[in-house]
């Protein structure tokens, strides 16, 4: 295999790689470099890579499993260097702003779920899997996803509703 | 859309029942600027999930391998090596030859003179050693008896 059909094959879900690290590991850097290394273990496997049915599938899995050996290293306590998103702000109505304060308590709130809900919802609400591709990714049951991602769903609404009631707490 | 329809979707969508379509409906709807005010809590979720999909890796990964790289450049040593060796070896072996043609007789003599002298005084020496180790023999005789 050559780097341009690698790439031809790579490239529609690298970026979906990156999210998912990025939603594991929380810091942009950490998540670029897990980015990378997924990429470069798949380089290293191109000659394999053909065998496999699934290979976003196969390197969605592949992320996830690097993710949480990183998270579970000596390393995992340098990994809280929160990266917050200061995108361009160009019109400063408070009403935007507000706006965006609860968009951005979403990504919190979802930081604190644990891995395998935050795991599903990326996967599903972000990435729009299917629940049986999200059950091969994970290696769960398609119904044990359905659960996962319902008590999920449920978690983040009732946490951002606290929010809105008491204000930031 | 239908507000009631919209409402319909969302206690689905709680309860992980919905299709990836119908999640995608209910993302439109949430994007747009107008929504009813009992709806207005889930918006962020939704404005949220298609904002966290915009974002992209724009890393460059380094794809060409290092290692092909490092083979040959040993195998570039090896031959280097190998070349270095092959030309060194007969200039040394071509030196004993031609003694007889840049000395003369009587240089050659006064050295094997010289040589001689060095090895009768060698000699001498490794006698004089001889006697040593006999007393080497002696303490040791002594230090173990005691």
């Amino acid at each position: 295999m050559q780097q341009s059909e690698f790439l031809n094959v790579v490239m529609p879900f690298k970026d979906k790689l990156y999210r998912l690290a990025k939603r594991l590991l929380v810091s942009t850097e950490e998540a670029e470099d897990a980015t990378q290394e997924i990429l470069l273990k798949l380089w290293s496997k191109k000659k394999m890579m053909e065998s496999y049915n699934n290979v976003e599938a196969f390197a969605m899995t592949m992320t996830k499993n690097f993710c949480l050996d990183r998270l579970k290293s000596k390393q995992a306590g340098n990994l809280k260097l929160v990266h917050s998103n200061y995108a361009e702000e160009s019109s400063g109505l408070q009403k935007q702003i507000e706006a965006r304060d609860s968009v951005d308590w979403v990504q919190k709130i979802m930081e604190e779920l644990p891995e395998q809900q935050k795991l599903v919802l990326q996967l599903r609400d972000v990435e729009q899997y299917d629940y049986d591709e999200i059950g091969e990714m994970l290696d769960m049951k398609p119904t044990a996803v359905r659960v996962a991602l319902s008590r999920a769903r449920k978690l983040v609404r009732d946490k951002l509703l606290q929010k809105h009631r008491y204000g930031i707490g | 859309m239908e507000l009631d329809n919209i409402e319909k979707l969302l206690e689905k969508y709680f309860e992980a029942a919905t299709t990836v379509a119908e999640e995608e409906t209910l993302r439109t709807y949430f994007s747009q600027e107008s929504v009813p005010t009992h709806l207005e809590q889930y918006a962020p979720m939704f404005q949220y999930f298609s904002n966290a999909k915009e974002e992209r890796f724009t890393k460059q990964v380094p794809l060409k391998p290092r290692r092909n790289y490092i083979k040959w450049v040993s195998v570039a040593a090896v031959g280097v090596l190998l070349i270095g060796l092959y030309f060194g070896q007969p200039s040394k072996s071509s030196d004993p030859t031609d003694l007889a043609e840049v000395y003369t007789q009587a240089e050659i003599e006064s050295a094997q003179e010289a040589l001689a002298m060095l090895g009768v005084n060698f000699q001498k020496g490794t006698a004089q050693l001889s006697h040593l180790e006999e007393f080497e023999k002696t303490t040791n005789k002594f230090l173990t008896k005691e």
